[in-house]
């Protein structure tokens, strides 16, 4: 069990499996794919990761999980794309950085907490060890007050 | 955050719960920065949603709140390109109906644009600055601007100041007509962090070396070195064509808000070196380098040998004097080729207002359209985002539609010969 001590931009308690992008997460093309296919069908059940360049993510599933990541990449409608997922119910739970928070995702995380009543949990500054310590799958917990733990 | 009387008042309430929510979310983002306040914004807007997908039904039921309570920018906006053009990029019956499907609240969400500012119905473009479409900010402008090519666009080569903000935080900045005073707005956060340095025997190829800047740098600020030698100084035309591609590329394929090339760009010219952090780092960029970015990039056509069945050029929108090189290019390389027209269905984009210019200056459009190339204003990231038009072999010579869909990336003159022959450069 290994503890990391960051900054809550969005508080919230929050446990789940942990996904790890080591490279920058570019919010529209990896979300890309769902929110169409969501548009097409009017509903979508989960999020699945369409961005071709990032090599730890693409296929994987978004949805539920704790998204370990450096910073995100990418369009500006990258914050419009985060508050869309999380209307959708197919965000995930929260966004853990190990840098300081992007504009695009700190744009997204407020604008779907102030407009859409739905939180995704943010934390960042947690620091390089954080990513390079956190492994994909493994069981993490976040703390209000910013405390990230590593379960097992 | 030091928030003025007026500013406390708004985000208690005193206004009504539109603006009051709107204040709400600059105010959480700005603090998220450490912002100090309030800076009042001294020039029009650029936002980036320009689409309506059904999905993004939030940000419809957000525009609806803040028209509801009466609230519009001070200056007219404009914004990105439309995702669809039927009359002048060829798609199939059933790509028609899915484009028509994915994005059809198009038209009431542009009713809704034009209810809380928008400038015209030709204001859909991605390169408003340029002098055509003129909504070009002047040097130390403060701005709220989003669509990441324009950010790093008005931020670099004009010296304007906009951090790069997402859709939704765009439009609020905007119709409150304040931005919070963090990151590239402030001297501090325009200090480059990187020293570039281009050691390439020729010019790169502005696309991927904006790849290659982005990849490695990501939201941190570059100072590049060596352009000048083949750009000349300061910013001409054909430098800001440059300029735009490159800065484009750095921040789809990473999250470039704001480059210094020395000798060239504004605050490069002014400033020089002394623009660099104590504690800047170094990435060497030579022909090796190059080489190695533009070969990372995957293939995800089903049948990677496919022969191409569209072209985009043009993301970011064409300038009129691209529009004009790439007119003489595509006939001379027809001719070349021996054969009446292009081989692959080639599109041009560009905004509204470059493609009228483009129309009255001579036979240039006859002579283009007579290659059997068409001219479009849409999106071609969106068109691409149609699941059908994401299943053909289409090529481009733009390095963000291909971060962002399945279309492949070959330089100029490869897709030059690949649109004249039909075949990719491989098969020979």
């Amino acid at each position: 069990m290994k503890t990391f001590k960051g900054r809550p931009v969005l508080p919230g308690s929050v446990r789940g499996p942990a996904l790890v992008s080591r490279q920058g997460f570019n919010t529209l093309a990896s979300f890309q794919k769902s929110v169409i296919a969501g548009s097409l069908t009017g509903r979508a059940k989960r999020a699945v990761c369409s961005d071709q360049d990032n090599r730890d993510l693409f296929g994987k599933v978004l949805t539920g999980t704790i998204l370990c990541l450096p910073q995100t990449i990418g369009s500006t409608s990258g914050g419009l794309v985060l508050e869309t997922v999380a209307a959708m119910g197919i965000a995930p739970a929260a966004m853990l950085f190990s840098q300081s928070i992007d504009s695009l995702a700190a744009s997204g995380v407020v604008l779907a907490d102030v407009w859409v009543g739905k939180r995704i949990v943010a934390v960042d500054r947690l620091g390089d060890e954080f990513l390079q310590t956190v492994r994909e799958g493994q069981q993490v917990e976040v703390g209000e007050d910013g405390t990230v733990t590593l379960l097992d | 955050m030091q928030l003025t009387t007026e500013e406390q008042a708004i985000l208690s309430g005193s206004k009504g719960p539109a603006l009051q929510k709107a204040m709400r979310s600059v105010v959480a983002f700005g603090e998220t920065f450490g912002a100090t306040g309030l800076v009042r914004i001294t020039g029009p807007g650029h936002l980036v949603t320009s689409f309506g997908a059904s999905m993004i039904g939030p940000h419809y039921r957000m525009m609806e709140e803040l028209i509801g309570a009466g609230l519009h920018t001070p200056w007219p906006f404009t914004v990105d390109p439309r995702p669809a053009d039927f009359k002048n990029v060829p798609s199939s019956l059933p790509e028609k109906l899915v484009t028509r499907l994915v994005y059809s609240r198009q038209r009431p969400y542009e009713a809704q644009l034009a209810r809380v500012g928008l400038r015209n119905a030709d204001a859909f473009t991605c390169t408003c600055y340029l002098p055509e479409v003129g909504n070009r900010p002047k040097f130390g402008d403060v701005l709220a601007w989003s669509e990441s090519s324009a950010v790093v666009f008005a931020n670099s080569v004009i010296g304007a100041r906009t951090n790069r903000n997402s859709g939704g935080i765009d439009l609020l900045c905007n119709l409150l007509g304040k931005a919070p005073l963090f990151g590239l707005l402030t001297d501090e956060g325009r200090r480059a962090d990187w020293l570039v340095e281009v050691r390439t025997t020729s010019l790169p190829n502005a696309q991927v070396l904006g790849s290659a800047i982005g990849m490695r740098v990501m939201e941190d600020v570059p100072y590049i070195v060596g352009l000048d030698q083949w750009l000349g100084s300061g910013v001409n035309d054909a430098a800001a064509d440059y300029l735009k591609d490159m800065g484009a590329a750095s921040a789809s394929n990473g999250a470039v808000g704001l480059y210094h090339v020395e000798g060239m760009t504004p605050e490069a010219v002014k400033i020089g070196r002394g623009l660099l952090r104590r504690e800047y780092r170094t990435y060497v960029v030579d022909d090796a380098e190059l080489e190695r970015v533009a070969a990372s990039y995957p293939v995800l056509w089903r049948e990677p040998g496919a022969r191409p069945s569209l072209c985009f050029v043009g993301c970011p929108h064409l300038s009129l004097g691209q529009l004009h090189q790439w007119t003489e290019a595509i006939v001379q390389a027809v001719r070349q080729y021996g054969r009446p027209r292009l081989a692959v269905p080639t599109v041009l984009c560009a905004a509204p207002d470059v493609l009228r210019a483009f129309r009255a200056s001579g036979s240039a459009e006859a002579r283009l359209l007579a290659t059997g190339a068409r001219l479009t204003s849409l999106c071609p990231l969106m068109f691409m985002n149609n699941p059908l038009s994401a299943r053909r072999p289409v090529v481009t010579n733009s390095n963000k539609l291909r971060t962002y869909s399945t279309a492949r990336f070959y330089p100029d003159e490869e897709l030059l010969a690949i649109i004249s022959s039909g075949r990719l450069q491989e098969e020979g």
